[in-house]
């Protein structure tokens, strides 16, 4: 009746995980409280909850990211902290049981359910206001995406309270995760939190594909598209390519571990190297999707921070592209030690050595923009110069990698753990984070506390080099990664300097917490009463902060790159039209929550084994996106006096602060 | 406002623990001629590739410093977004670092293929190597003899590991001689290593493989050739022998084993081991084709000729 | 008056701006983005081939594809996939040209020929598992499986789609939502047949001709 679950299955004797799930619960618990005591339900389920508005999808997105960076970092603190305690002579406090779930977990969530979701957050919101576009292209779809992305981090956090989790390694190699070896249910959580939630990133890749390729304002030709756009787009290629490979593939484990197939066991003809080909053939295009749209941001970040034209914008574009195709021609490089060939094993370098010519055109691009330019010492471009410097670094360790004859002694050790986690931090995570102080005034209408935006930047970046450095260091006297216990003393000095680096990058995620809460009590100083806060180039900063739900009153013409930019040039900038028209926008729906919610219940049905019930959450699934397409009532026009009422609103806020018209 | 950034105060404690920690850095002080091509290479790397990153990161630190928005005597060219000259230069030049770091990974990733014998009068000596859960079983096929979690060999001998998994995968590594590889159920991996200078060095798995992957260490103890024959001879006095129902008894999940000696082997376990995996092989097909071929140096996934550039089959041509 | 009001430039500006901001087609965005799923699950069936491709001779003890497949019988496997794709293009001549009746009746007789596919392999897979030779035995068996497998659920969802676009076409008329929905599964429909092919020639013909 309930397949394997059984009380058993609460972790009762892990002081840990149960004070982590308590804290959990108690926090749903306030939040639902609030909720009642607020009477906010309804306003949270019509605005929010069944919103297939791309900006409001955007914030939710953002939301769930933040708080698993802060689940995330958790699994960090204690790695950093129990290693430091096992290499001086004690057990630490971390069984191998337990730790082996944490630097797993810590991997999914980074990059799943943080690095992803912050990313297609930040597409959500931008990327139509950039185009001139009104919404994406499938807004139903857009929606769906997300809260089948809530299911994945549901199942994630469900698995700390309820069982437990992968103890693979985030991907999770066969013959590890099969049948045989990981007989628990760990493994089954990863595959279906994964699965469910990739569903939801593939079928944002359509949607971002098709709404950047048909929905650009009259006039916006290619090649006057902002940067930002230009690396979403190549974004949702890699992700339209990609991602099928891992659906495929973690279908095949599911299938060894489910019907007793042997794509990847030992016996029986099964091949564990084609799972790390296959994953890998995804693995290397999922860093690309993550770092293309942070250069975007340091790209759009740079120009209007130093008020002058992003230098190289074409070779930017076509740098992006090469980048884009070669990063499917690379993926062996991280299994050169698996025994392929040398022939093998040196094209696969030296076309990951080829990649990083287009990347450094980049940066000398954002130099050379900067250069002759008037920089303004914002926290996004700080965030910006400390990418420069710390992913500059990150690069060369990669390309070190890159060769094989070294990887064979660094392969798995703490230097390759520092250098995926400099690009990474360096380059994704300070380009997100960017993109969040410098489009957050757009999102929310008030800008971000300066200078606790400061504070966490200068802890984060110092805390990234004490911790990651002794991690290069470490590499070198041949420590390798994962080991959890016996760690030899010779060690603990670089390894509890880490951990100080890893409680200084926590002050900066407490300073980031502050930022927020003093900048919302202090919303009404810092409102943001143009639109545009920074001088921005590009058209989203033409709208008001934040947007009106229909983003463009009328439709902007587009003659030249950095539109809205030079628009304020000739003077009809912030101009408002004498008419206005009906505006055609989509109804929001509860379809894409709901088909989510039945697919939580498969997917915890199918970790348990409990058959019957994943049935019902199946058939629920496939009924409620049918009874989805036979409504009809799907659309709407927003009325003139609407429009016009909203509009006034704008164009006075803006008289009151007396903006000029130009530069 | 604040300006540019200062030195990270980082960068200068990390240095003072690298003395302090003695430069006892397994990789940069290797005990072995592979370990001492990789460091080469991996300084050479560096030292290209500091060419163009240290003058990016200069550049970061002088253009944020000198076109600070309140050095109004900076010159100012906000519509300045294109140079031919400059698009030439940092294309070309890291082009060409590329070519000159590409050339070196060409010839020395055929160098340094583990698969390559290492150059040497001294004629190989053979250790078998097969990761179990949680130990490394070695074994001896030209003594007759087999170990758990350690192995000697002599100073200037090359030695040809062959590795192979009795379980999950895990990578065979020494880190202080060089290269590791992979350890594969049902795959032939081999690695050529020499120790230069006699000393006891650590081994362990590079790859996770569960929850007692942190206690699979080994010692590889480089002798002199008479330390060696001593060893031998204790590895002898052992009253364990490692038959094929022995090892099925070792390949129960254990933690933190001991150093075990066995003083006679199963002839070809090793083999016998590798085979366990390939299903029962229908005579005459593809598999058995595989099995004879086999003959210690063809391995499944290793065609030289590079044709095949992604998943190798377990079955050969 | 009227007539000047609705000749007045500014409302001729209004008119014609209230024409561009429909200058996104919504069915002709479905139906490119409906192009770029088919890409994705071309490369999902790329995977499944790769995989087969490599573990093809991995028989283990099982048997080889020489040994359990049967050609005649999926040479009718692929008759009826075909016939369906030709049906349905019958199908959408008669949508082109209104023919409600006309189009339903394709379309049921592609439903039929459809599920006569999924029938026949579901035969042949019960067989196949009957006599010991399901996934489970070999790496092969399974790569065989999970490939043709998929194959057969992709074209079982297709005829669910058919089905409720049936229901939905006699509930609501030949409208241009309706339309587009046709066009869609025409297109899947089509590379189901495609993927067909591949397999056919890759798994059975290559398996069992020398």
């Amino acid at each position: 009746m309930f397949g394997k679950l059984t009380l058993e299955a609460i972790p009762y004797h892990e002081p840990i995980i149960m004070g982590a799930v308590g804290a959990m619960i108690l926090g749903g618990l306030a939040l639902f409280a609030a909720l009642t005591y607020f009477g906010k339900w309804k306003w949270l389920w019509t605005e929010w909850l069944t919103s297939v508005d791309h900006k409001k999808i955007g914030v939710m997105y953002i939301i769930v990211a933040m708080l698993m960076l802060l689940r995330g970092f958790a699994d960090a603190i204690m790695m950093r902290m129990h290693m430091a305690a096992a290499s001086a002579g004690t057990e630490g406090f971390l069984p191998p049981h337990h730790y082996d779930q944490i630097f797993t977990a810590h991997g999914v969530i980074m990059i799943f359910f943080m690095a992803m979701p912050f990313m297609v957050g930040l597409m959500n919101i931008v990327v139509p206001l950039q185009i001139g576009a009104r919404d994406v292209a499938y807004p139903f779809l857009n929606s769906l995406s997300f809260w089948l992305f809530v299911v994945g981090v549901a199942l994630m956090n469900i698995s700390l309270g309820v069982g437990e989790f992968a103890q693979t390694g985030w991907l999770a190699y066969p013959p590890l995760s099969g049948k045989q070896f990981s007989p628990g249910v760990g493994v089954d959580y990863w595959i279906w939190s994964l699965q469910i939630s990739g569903i939801g990133t593939l079928l944002t890749g359509v949607n971002f594909f098709a709404t950047i390729l048909k929905m650009r304002a009259p006039g916006m030709k290619m090649m006057q598209m902002p940067v930002f756009t230009w690396t979403a787009l190549c974004t949702n290629v890699l992700i339209i390519i990609s991602f099928p490979i891992l659906t495929a593939t973690v279908a095949l484990l599911t299938m060894d571990r489910y019907l007793g197939t042997h794509f990847f066991t030992n016996e029986m003809g099964g091949n564990q190297m084609m799972y790390v080909n296959l994953i890998w053939a995804w693995g290397h295009p999922e860093v690309y999707i993550l770092i293309l749209p942070a250069f975007g941001i340091f790209s759009e970040v740079v120009a209007t921070f130093c008020k002058k034209r992003l230098f190289g914008y074409t070779s930017l574009v076509w740098a992006t592209a090469a980048i884009t195709i070669l990063s499917f021609i690379v993926w062996l490089h991280h299994f050169f030690t698996m025994g392929a060939g040398a022939n093998v094993n040196a094209f696969f370098g030296i076309a990951t050595m080829i990649i990083s010519i287009p990347t450094g055109v980049k940066i000398f691009n954002w130099l050379f923009t900067m250069y002759r330019g008037r920089i303004q010492f914002s926290v996004p471009i700080l965030w910006t110069l400390g990418f420069l410097v710390t992913f500059s670094i990150g690069g060369m360790t990669g390309v070190l990698l890159a060769v094989p004859g070294a990887d064979f002694v660094l392969h798995n050790s703490l230097f390759l753990i520092a250098h995926f986690h400099n690009v990474i931090i360096g380059g994704v995570v300070f380009g997100y984070l960017a993109g969040f102080n410098y489009w957050f005034p757009k999102a929310f209408g008030f800008t971000l506390n300066e200078r606790l935006g400061r504070y966490s930047f200068w802890f984060w970046i110092t805390g990234f080099f004490f911790a990651f450095v002794p991690l290069y260091i470490l590499g070198f006297m041949g420590m390798t990664r994962r080991v959890s216990n016996q760690i030899d003393p010779q060690y603990h000095l670089l390894l509890a300097i880490a951990a100080g680096g890893a409680v200084l990058i926590l002050i900066g995620i407490i300073c980031q917490l502050l930022q927020l809460a003093v900048s919302i009590r202090d919303r009404e100083k810092n409102r943001d009463l143009t639109g545009d806060p920074w001088g921005g180039r590009t058209l989203e900063w033409s709208t008001s902060s934040p947007p009106p739900f229909y983003n463009f009153a009328k439709l902007p013409e587009v003659k030249d790159r950095d539109a809205f930019w030079a628009a304020k040039e000739d003077g009809s900038a912030f101009q408002q039209p004498a008419h206005y028209a009906p505006i055609h926008m989509p109804k929001n729906t509860s379809a894409g929550i709901i088909i989510s919610a039945f697919s939580l219940v498969m997917g915890f049905a199918l970790v348990w084994h409990i058959w019957w019930l994943a049935i019902v959450g199946l058939v629920g699934m496939i009924a409620t996106y049918i009874k989805h397409t036979f409504n009809d009532d799907v659309d709407y026009y927003v009325p003139v006096e609407v429009v016009e009422r909203t509009e006034n609103e704008h164009f006075a806020a803006i008289a009151k602060a007396g903006v000029n018209h130009g530069r | 406002m604040r300006g540019n950034k200062q030195i990270q105060p980082g960068w200068l404690l990390c240095l003072a623990a690298l003395f302090l920690s003695g430069c006892n850095m397994a990789l940069l002080d290797p005990k072995g001629q592979i370990g001492l091509e990789q460091r080469s290479l991996i300084i050479t790397a560096i030292a290209l590739m500091l060419i163009v990153v240290v003058p990016v990161i200069v550049m970061t630190f002088w253009f944020a410093w000198r076109y600070r928005a309140s050095n109004t005597k900076a010159t100012y060219t906000p519509d300045w977004e294109h140079s031919n000259k400059i698009e030439f230069v940092v294309w070309t030049i890291p082009c060409i670092i590329i070519l000159i770091l590409g050339v070196i990974t060409w010839r020395s990733t055929h160098a340094l293929d583990p698969r390559q014998p290492i150059a040497s009068p001294a004629k190989p000596l053979v250790i078998e190597a097969i990761s179990l859960d949680w130990k490394w079983l070695f074994i001896y096929p030209e003594q007759g003899i087999a170990t758990v979690n350690q192995i000697a060999f002599p100073v200037n001998v090359p030695v040809q590991f062959k590795v192979t998994s009795g379980s999950v995968m895990n990578s065979f590594f020494i880190p202080q001689l060089g290269s590791q590889i992979y350890a594969m159920a049902g795959m032939r991996n081999q690695l050529h290593l020499i120790a230069n200078e006699e000393g006891n060095y650590q081994g362990i798995s590079a790859n996770y493989s569960g929850h007692g992957f942190s206690g699979m260490k080994f010692t590889a103890e480089a002798r002199s050739q008479e330390g060696f024959e001593q060893w031998l001879a204790q590895v002898k006095t052992s009253s364990s022998s490692l038959q094929f129902t022995d090892y099925q008894k070792l390949v129960e999940p254990t933690q933190n084993n001991p150093v075990a000696y066995y003083s006679t082997v199963e002839a070809k376990l090793y083999d016998r081991i590798v085979n366990q995996f390939m299903g029962h092989g229908l005579p005459g097909g593809t598999q058995h084709q595989m099995m004879e071929m086999s003959h210690e140096d063809a391995m499944p996934m290793s065609h030289g000729n590079g044709e095949h550039m992604d998943a190798h089959s377990g079955n050969g041509e | 008056m009227a007539a000047e009001i609705l000749h007045h430039p500014a409302a001729q500006a209004a008119h014609a701006e209230h024409h561009t901001e429909h200058h996104h087609d919504a069915g002709g965005n479905a139906i490119f983005g409906f192009w770029i799923y088919l890409m994705n699950d071309c490369i999902l069936f790329a995977t499944l081939f790769a995989t087969y491709a490599v573990l093809a001779g991995n028989i283990a003890d099982g048997p080889s594809a020489k040994e359990i497949f049967e050609l005649p019988y999926v040479l009718v496997e692929t008759f009826l996939l075909l016939f369906s794709s030709v049906t349905y293009g019958f199908a959408m001549l008669a949508f082109y040209k209104q023919q409600k009746q006309a189009l339903l009746g394709w379309l049921a007789i592609t439903f039929v020929f459809g599920l006569g596919f999924i029938g026949m392999e579901i035969n042949e897979f019960a067989h196949l598992i009957g006599e010991g030779f399901g996934p489970d035995r070999s790496a092969f068996l399974s790569a065989f499986f999970t490939l043709v497998g998929t194959h057969g659920l992709h074209v079982l969802s297709g005829l669910i789609w058919m089905a409720v676009l049936m229901i939905q076409l006699v509930k609501n008329g030949l409208t241009a939502k309706n339309g587009t929905r046709l066009m869609c599964l025409s297109l899947f429909w089509h590379f189901l047949d495609l993927i067909w092919i591949c397999v056919f020639t890759v798994v059975y013909l290559m398996g069992v001709l020398p």
